[in-house]
């Protein structure tokens, strides 16, 4: 496989050292990382996972609303920087494989790099009764 | 594909007696193929490399890595320059805001340097990279930004079946993850993988990388590791510390091998060395 480029891994190492929840992905939307404290949300370690197309992740993390709807990919904070190469916000429910539930707060944003290569992005969120 | 080292210490030059095997000369190799003239890096070993230019050549290619002191500090020096009969391409990384040549301009002016770039008899060709392929003659070159403070990028050099990777400067220890367990997750993977020969930085003991974790340069046991990593034939350990003399860079070389078993030759870089490629 090849080498990721050097913004991403640098995002990758940013993302490994912090203590808030932190994921992150390639151009297309695939999972590339997601860090310790985004596990205990997830329910699942990255290393049991792995990378992961947007299609999967998307739907096995189970992001709901507030009345347990699944949400479709184009709904999530993460999608919408990846199609708009914008920072994008939102609040809703993750249903974890461990049966838990939720309410996170994500904010994403692209991951552009020199000259003005989008090469992915990453989201940093919050359990919502945290902040 | 002939490559030869014009100076490989690094940070600033280092002359002196103690220091004769290894030489003092910053960064500045020169490879050659056929008629193709190729400059890595414009440190103070490229003076010595203008005064022995062959006649014959009327277009030379030098390529940057990055704009540090180091790596520039002999372009004003650099006679081709002043030829108006020779063609000189610059290159080097771009950013996002300022372009290259305005970054070069600030070398050339007062008060770093007397001559401006627009005083020189013909103006050098600029040429921004960032993650690239391009040729130059049958010399095909991959460029790629790699782990080191501001815009930096190492140089994969490729002609026929043989391939020579340049990483002068090069934090391996900030650029990967789990280092050297991920190539994937490694800064500088795809520019030395099964290269044929390797110029990688390798400033440091383990001990003192320790205290200069962020300034952009690696161990000589990172660099060994990630030789290892990209399954290169021959390491040549590249940037010495300015303060280092020649029987200390041996010691540290002696030091960081003595235990390992190694499917490949690992050398200090010395200036005046040539490599021979088929």
């Amino acid at each position: 496989m090849p080498a990721q480029p050097l913004e991403l891994i640098l995002a990758r190492q940013f993302g490994d050292s912090l203590s808030m929840p932190c994921f992150l992905v390639d151009p297309d939307g695939n999972l590339l990382f997601y860090n310790e404290a985004a596990e205990s949300i997830f329910g699942l370690r990255f290393g049991e996972t792995g990378g992961m197309r947007v299609e999967e992740w998307s739907t096995v993390f189970k992001p709901t609303d507030g009345d347990g709807n699944l949400l479709v990919p184009e709904d999530l904070p993460l999608v919408q920087t990846i199609s708009t190469k914008s920072p994008a916000y939102g609040s809703f429910y993750i249903d974890n494989l461990k049966g838990d539930r939720f309410q996170i707060t994500v904010t994403s944003f692209p991951i552009m790099g020199r000259p003005d290569r989008f090469l992915g992005a990453m989201a940093m969120f919050w359990k919502t009764e945290e902040l | 594909m002939r490559v030869k080292v014009w100076g490989c210490r690094g940070s600033l030059p280092a002359s002196g007696p103690e220091n004769n095997t290894y030489g003092g000369n910053t960064s500045c190799i020169q490879v050659t193929q056929g008629d193709t003239c190729i400059i890595l890096d414009g440190g103070s070993g490229i003076l010595r490399l203008g005064k022995f230019l062959s006649p014959e050549i009327k277009e030379i290619h030098v390529l940057l890595t990055h704009l540090h002191m180091d790596h520039t500090m002999g372009l004003g020096f650099f006679i081709p320059l002043y030829n108006p009969n020779i063609k000189v391409h610059l290159y080097g990384p771009s950013t996002s805001n300022e372009p290259l040549v305005n970054r070069l301009r600030r070398y050339f002016s007062p008060p770093l340097f007397p001559v401006r770039l627009s005083e020189l008899p013909s103006h050098p060709i600029i040429h921004e990279l960032n993650k690239s392929e391009f040729s130059i003659g049958e010399v095909t070159i991959q460029s790629e930004f790699i782990c080191h403070p501001g815009p930096t990028l190492g140089y994969r050099i490729m002609s026929g079946k043989s391939v020579f990777a340049y990483l002068p400067d090069h934090e391996l220890q900030m650029g990967a993850s789990n280092f050297p367990n991920y190539p994937e997750w490694t800064s500088g993977y795809e520019i030395a993988k099964s290269a044929d020969l390797l110029f990688h930085d390798a400033a440091y003991t383990s001990k003192e990388y320790m205290t200069k974790i962020g300034w952009g340069h690696s161990s000589v046991r990172d660099a060994i590791a990630f030789g290892k990593m990209c399954g290169v034939k021959k390491l040549a350990l590249f940037h010495h510390e300015p303060t280092r003399s020649d029987e200390q860079l041996e010691y540290m070389l002696k030091e960081s091998t003595q235990h390992l078993k190694l499917d490949f030759e690992v050398e200090l870089c010395a200036e005046g060395t040539v490599y021979e490629f088929e």
